[in-house]
């Protein structure tokens, strides 16, 4: 039996062993989720928000719009989602990694720098603007377009990355068998992958679905002030117009969703998981005409919607506009490094001057200690869940609830909780590990999982020490999935914005940090120096990226020899 | 056997983490000062005080005026800080009522201006003021011949449609204060305004950096609006922050005929802090010549202590405003959540 093959040394691991191996993230997730959360909607829930009309009515305005765009969101990124998985999954040609590395990077943005990618390239003056040329106001359908644009600019590398792995799993012999019984293209694709697909289509869609229905920068600064999400609503109710009361029903009611779409994940994706094919196919230059025309279309999207955004940044950072306005005709541009070098000058000698490099320290260290979290607490997590006992499959959805908890009240909530203490730089990292832990096991899960048990018996009956076995073949399995994780954890750490400007130290910003206080005083210096922290922080996260990818490239070549 | 050595590791992981919590936690002689984002002081100025009292000041931000205040509020029994420094006239008379402030008539109170003392209970102490105006791009109103708007309702006029962007008060200070401007000019008819404004199709954004850099047209966003609510400080700001040396300010500001909203930022003692009498100190130095004098290069605010001077390139470029509007702050505290449900009523 195949699946045997592909189970697991963990059934066996004793119950007092699997309390330990819970017990670490089980106790960061009471301290710093479920204790700070429950306080501050224990403090700010009262039962009578419920028969207030007004409450209600901003509630059902808020939850409806929230389904209607992220439906809608999901819907258009898998549209793209799809046939880039199909490219990478079936197809080679020139710059795949380099590209498909490229397509996760706006996922580790902050949303500001995505904001000012895309008014780079979309905007009045932007690239595109030639396209559409605004000469009136555009109208609350435009807005609404491009918060759906930024949702799939975002969550696009799920599809590719779930889907594209499970379809470069199917054993290419089943397609081709169905071929010689004469089944075309439409029965195969029917027939055979669909059914294989299901759980992985199923589980992007819930995936793509959560961060959609969770979305806050992107509805509050592309949306204006016409659309409001629950997460938005929260943080004007909890913030802005203070109606603490309302913002704690908001947030109950998003959670509650946000705990159906985790129990639904996590059904899915344990199936994503068992139905997979160790054998890998490989995939092939396209041949015939339909197959060019497919990968060039694409591949032309996928890089005009992908990079030409991400390369806005870069060349504003390096453009000057021409100073003396007054006798100014046209926009007209220049090459410049002044922003760079002037990252380092502290002109206003400002206390809170922190030069790019402190920041960038900062902000790598910070990252470096969520990994080091993250992988602690998730790698006992992981190894327990690669054989889940019944109790575990309940609780396994729980782990992913940080993901979809309103950062405002659990902000609140390290407030009330903590007090003095959060002026500690050590809760940075802390709220990273939060957003980090559940990519970290789900990549490592299934990793473990995927070590055939009856290698390790096999090596142990030869002689070989447990250590022994460790390093011959749990070892370079495990390598892998442990850099993909770290990196996950890593750039999450790196991009993090909102949290981070919970409660914060000015003395130790990081790049994110560090951007949007160049964007918040007026003058073309400011803007400068903001595109080039920004540049800064995506050529970073590219290129933690881009280790994952080239990695998995040469694996997989390794593999096919 | 494998699993012990593993959990051995873990434990040890956990004691270290917990010894980063234990190490970074703050140390006994320190005066903590909670403020807005925009917060900003040179080095030399916090330093003279820290060596004059003999201990460390940490700055802790959190969030815009808004949010911080209502941090504070949530923690009222256990603060974060000692000294809370950033809240508004549009948000003083919450501050009062939450009662988060402790009393104190500081010395420094007699070089202030009076007419910025507004709590006669002395729990919040002026610190600085400056004005939410309209900012235009003067080289779009040259080059389409355009003459500048000198009223509210001349925004109303058909040669300026599209060419103002705002922020929405719900969710930005600057969008509020423009907001009360109107409903000081106005009085209870200023939405009949805002839905004409809307008709004209006035752009509506949700904070003052997408506002400036995505769609004004004089920022190096370079939008399409050549009107956007800004400060009455931000033409000398992209004079300082220039990338290449201006003679002249790229950008204006409309002062006319009470466009304009005074703001005035205050600082207060937190109830339940410990260090009261540095506390005192440091709220002394706010109201000092030395940090009044330093202030306006730093976040761009004009000071209150009358002996103190404004820099060269502030007397250079800055604008009179000739009546700016205000409301009191009773005012605005018993009807800002009822006029901004309003507002966001009228421009969804």
């Amino acid at each position: 039996m195949m699946n045997k093959q592909v189970a697991i040394n963990s059934k066996n691991i004793p119950v007092n062993i699997r309390l330990f191996l819970w017990l670490p993230a089980f106790i960061f997730l009471l301290v710093f989720f479920f204790y700070p959360l429950t306080k501050i909607l224990n403090l700010t829930f009262d039962f009578s928000t419920l028969t207030n009309e007004n409450n209600l009515r901003i509630t059902l305005q808020a939850l409806l719009f929230t389904f209607y765009q992220a439906t809608l969101s999901t819907i258009l990124t898998f549209a793209l989602g799809i046939p880039s998985a199909i490219l990478f999954s079936k197809f080679d040609f020139r710059g795949k990694s380099l590209l498909r590395a490229l397509t996760a990077v706006p996922f580790m943005l902050p949303t500001v720098v995505v904001a000012a990618a895309f008014n780079s390239l979309l905007g009045s003056r932007g690239l595109f603007s030639f396209l559409f040329p605004l000469s009136s106001a555009p109208s609350p359908i435009f807005y609404f377009l491009l918060i759906l644009l930024a949702h799939v600019f975002y969550n696009t590398t799920i599809v590719i990355r779930i889907v594209g792995n499970a379809l470069s799993r199917l054993d290419p012999k089943l397609e081709a068998s169905a071929r010689v019984l004469g089944a075309n293209t439409f029965n195969v694709w029917q027939k055979i992958i669909f059914p294989l697909l299901r759980p992985a289509l199923l589980a992007s869609a819930l995936l793509v679905f959560m961060f959609n229905f969770t979305s806050f920068g992107v509805i509050l600064l592309l949306g204006g002030s016409t659309f409001s999400t629950l997460e938005v609503e929260i943080y004007i109710r909890a913030l802005q117009l203070p109606n603490l009361n309302l913002a704690a029903m908001l947030s109950i009611i998003q959670l509650f969703f946000t705990l159906i779409f985790s129990i639904l994940y996590t059904k899915t994706i344990n199936h994503v998981n068992t139905q997979t094919n160790p054998q890998f196919s490989q995939p092939q230059k396209p041949k015939t005409f339909k197959q060019k025309i497919f990968v060039f279309t694409l591949y032309a999207l996928l890089i005009t919607f992908f990079v030409l955004p991400l390369l806005s940044l870069p060349i504003r950072s390096l453009t000057r506009l021409e100073a003396d306005r007054a006798q100014r005709d046209e926009v007209q541009y220049g090459f410049t490094t002044d922003y760079y070098e002037e990252l380092f000058i502290n002109r206003r000698n400002s206390l809170f001057y922190v030069p790019p490099i402190q920041a960038t320290i900062n902000s790598l260290t910070y990252a470096s200690i969520t990994v080091l979290f993250s992988l602690a607490l998730g790698y006992p997590v992981a190894i327990a869940l690669a054989k889940p006992t019944a109790i575990e499959k309940f609780l396994d959805p729980l782990l992913l609830l940080p993901l979809g908890s309103s950062a405002v009240m659990l902000g609140l909530g390290f407030i009330i909780s903590f007090g003095r203490f959060i002026s500690s730089p050590i809760f940075v990292p802390i709220a990273h590990t939060l957003i980090a832990l559940p990519f970290v096991i789900r990549t490592l899960q299934p990793a473990i999982k995927s070590i055939p048990e009856r290698l390790r018996q096999a090596a142990s009956t030869l002689g070989a020490s447990p250590l022994k076995v460790w390093q011959t073949i749990d070892f370079p399995i495990l390598s892998r999935a442990t850099l993909t994780a770290a990196t996950f954890a890593f750039t999450i750490s790196l991009g993090e914005f909102g949290a981070t400007l919970l409660i914060n130290r000015p003395e130790y910003p990081t790049i994110p940090i560090a951007i949007q206080r160049f964007l918040s005083q007026p003058g073309g210096l400011n803007y400068g120096q903001a595109m080039a922290m920004a540049t800064l922080l995506m050529i970073l996260t590219t290129a933690s990226i881009l280790l994952i990818e080239f990695d998995e490239t040469s694996r997989r070549f390794r593999e096919n020899i | 056997m494998k699993h012990k050595l593993r959990i051995t590791h873990y434990a040890l992981l956990l004691s270290f983490f917990l010894f980063l919590l234990s190490s970074c936690t703050p140390q006994p002689k320190t005066l903590t000062i909670m403020t807005h984002d925009s917060f900003a002081i040179s080095e030399n100025v916090i330093t003279q005080f820290e060596t004059e009292n003999n201990i460390d000041v940490i700055f802790l931000q959190g969030g815009d005026t808004g949010s911080m205040l209502n941090k504070a509020i949530l923690s009222k029994s256990a603060p974060l800080a000692d000294v809370l420094f950033g809240v508004d006239n549009t948000f003083l008379s919450r501050a009062l009522e939450e009662d988060i402030f402790e009393s104190y008539q500081s010395p420094m109170l007699n070089e202030i201006s009076p007419e910025f003392i507004l709590d006669e209970t002395y729990r919040a102490l002026p610190v600085d003021y400056g004005d939410v105006c309209i900012n235009y791009d003067k080289k779009y109103f040259a080059e389409n011949n355009l003459s500048v708007p000198v009223s509210f309702e001349d925004l109303l006029k058909s040669e300026y449609k599209n060419l103002l962007v705002v922020q929405s008060p719900a969710t930005s200070s600057t969008g509020l204060a423009f907001m009360l401007a109107t409903r000081a000019y106005f009085g209870d008819d200023f939405l009949e305004f805002w839905k004409q404004l809307k008709a004209n199709e006035v752009v509506v954004v949700d904070g003052w950096e997408t506002a400036y850099y995505t769609n004004f047209s004089a920022s190096s966003g370079q939008g399409s609006q050549p009107m956007v609510v800004s400060y009455a400080s931000s033409p000398v700001a992209e004079v300082v922050f220039a990338a290449e040396p201006l003679t002249e300010s790229p950008t204006a500001s409309l002062v006319a005929n009470g466009m304009c909203f005074r703001q005035i930022e205050f600082v207060g003692i937190l109830k339940n802090g410990s260090n009261r009498d540095v506390a005192e100190k440091f709220v002394d130095f706010m109201l000092s010549k030395t940090f009044q004098e330093d202030m306006p290069l730093n976040m761009f605010v004009y000071p209150v202590n009358q002996t103190a001077q404004l820099p060269d390139v502030f007397l250079q470029h800055t604008q009179i405003i000739e009546n700016p509007s205000t409301l009191s702050y009773e005012e605005i505290s018993a009807n800002r959540d009822v006029w901004i449900e309003a507002w966001v009523e009228v421009m969804r």
